[in-house]
């Protein structure tokens, strides 16, 4: 198993008319040989990413923030607008200054973390949404969920927490425990499942287009397939703008997510 | 077929996170936390209410200049209007001075014209006076040597002398009244 294969995760001596079939992508693109083992733990591609990405947030913001100024410079300009575009974007919006401030560096982290993440998928060489793993997305949902929970019964207290997640309304009358049922499978259990994986899907199918029409473009690289080959390219080339659309919007998407179930937790019964 | 799906092995169901990426991931994602919560964070806001701060005093400080110069506009305005109105009055005063004043001087004038007048008219008088007397003698003088001469008869008593003299100037006088009375009429 070469470095090569690692990387580009198909064939690369694969032509349309050289009797070998279209090595087309799926579930096996997801998965990445270790870079390094320790012990049973393997130290993977996505990981990698990970990792990067905390650096590169933080040393941006470390670089625009950490020796701020009352005049700014361009990095803490530049920083400035991010940091201002979650705060009043969407915390502000959903939650009021005065009771949203305090979940700021959290919503703020969140959006950069997340957008990082996705935008590996267009940075030549990494070319690998980490947010397409199910880990990662589910790790960040479960984090706002415990915090949504908490938030909920820490407001309400245990019976007031139950009513308000399950919706609870006496005026519903008949309907009430079948409504009661619908709103705790809903915010309860799916809730948490469809914050994470609206994330991952759209980052998922995301790569998996790429992916494709770079695969055919080489793939159709022979004879006759050179014309269908353009067409796959500049398919290609489409499809990553769409995607650097898509994965800031993603991010926007989730953290106004989760600023909208921990409003929910902090408003009163409804 | 694929090198890697045959090293793999089995596919995993996407949708089950594996665990170790769910640690890194958390893991990763609480250092990025950490340092823009604790650090980072902060540190932006203390400078945006920094410069919220400066503008809001800046905007004062200009506020406070503007009512200061307005005051100032205004006390100079008041200044002029009392340096207008303390000129007029100067100038009343001067033009009541200068018309006081050349009446007094009118009136002075008037009154040394008059003494000179008056002063005048008791020379007149005196010298008129002295004139009479000196003519009257020597009128008398030349009247008696002329009739002594004529008369021959010594007229040396003075007493008279003197009634002969005055009764002489007496006619003379009713004469002279009387042509000056004539001349009157005429």
């Amino acid at each position: 198993m070469s470095a090569d294969q690692t990387l580009l995760a198909f064939e690369t001596d694969c032509h349309i008319f050289d009797g070998c079939g279209f090595p087309a992508p799926g579930l096996h693109s997801f998965l990445f040989e270790p870079i390094f083992s320790i012990g049973g733990f393997d130290f993977n591609k996505p990981m990698l990413l990970a990792v990067l990405t905390t650096v590169i947030v933080i040393g941006f913001f470390w670089a625009a923030f950490g020796k701020a100024k009352v005049v700014p410079g361009k990095l803490q300009m530049v920083g400035e607008a991010g940091y201002d575009f979650v705060r009043r974007g969407i915390v502000y919006e959903a939650l009021g200054k005065k009771e949203g401030e305090k979940y700021v560096p959290f919503m703020v982290s969140l959006f950069f973390f997340v957008w990082i993440m996705n935008l590996w998928s267009i940075i030549p060489v990494a070319q690998f949404p980490v947010t397409s793993i199910i880990a990662f997305p589910a790790a960040l949902a479960l984090i706002v969920y415990v915090m949504w929970m908490y938030l909920t019964f820490k407001r309400h207290g245990f019976v007031g927490g139950l009513k308000n997640i399950t919706g609870y309304d006496k005026s519903l009358g008949g309907v009430l425990p079948l409504a009661v049922i619908l709103e705790f499978f809903s915010n309860v259990l799916v809730r948490p499942f469809t914050h994470a994986v609206r994330l991952f899907a759209n980052m998922f199918a995301g790569h998996l287009l790429i992916l494709m029409f770079t695969i055919a473009s080489w793939y159709l690289l022979n004879g006759i397939g050179i014309a269908y080959a353009g067409v796959s390219f500049v398919m290609t080339v489409i499809m990553t703008g769409f995607e650097l659309f898509i994965q800031a919007v993603q991010a926007y998407v989730f953290v106004l997510l989760a600023t909208n179930y921990i409003q929910g937790a902090l408003a009163e019964h409804h | 077929m694929n090198a890697l799906l045959a090293s793999e092995g089995e596919l995993e169901n996407p949708l089950l996170p594996p665990i170790p990426e769910l640690v890194i991931g958390l893991i990763a994602f609480a250092i990025v936390f950490f340092f823009l919560g604790k650090k980072l964070l902060p540190n932006i806001n203390k400078v945006l209410d920094e410069r919220r701060a400066a503008i809001q005093g800046g905007m004062e400080k200009a506020a406070a200049a503007q009512t200061e110069a307005q005051q100032v506009l205004e006390d100079y305005r008041a200044q002029l209007a009392d340096a207008r109105h303390e000129a007029a009055r100067l100038r009343q005063e001067a033009q009541e001075q200068g018309v006081a004043l050349i009446a007094e001087m009118r009136s002075e004038g008037q009154r040394q014209r008059e003494e000179i007048i008056a002063a005048g008219h008791a020379q007149i008088e005196a010298d008129r006076k002295a004139a009479a007397a000196t003519l009257r003698q020597d009128v008398g003088q030349l009247a008696i040597d002329l009739a002594g001469r004529i008369v021959g008869e010594s007229l040396a008593d003075s007493a008279r002398q003197s009634r002969t003299i005055d009764r002489f100037l007496d006619a003379l006088e009713d004469k002279s009244a009387d042509v000056t009375k004539a001349e009157a009429t005429r």
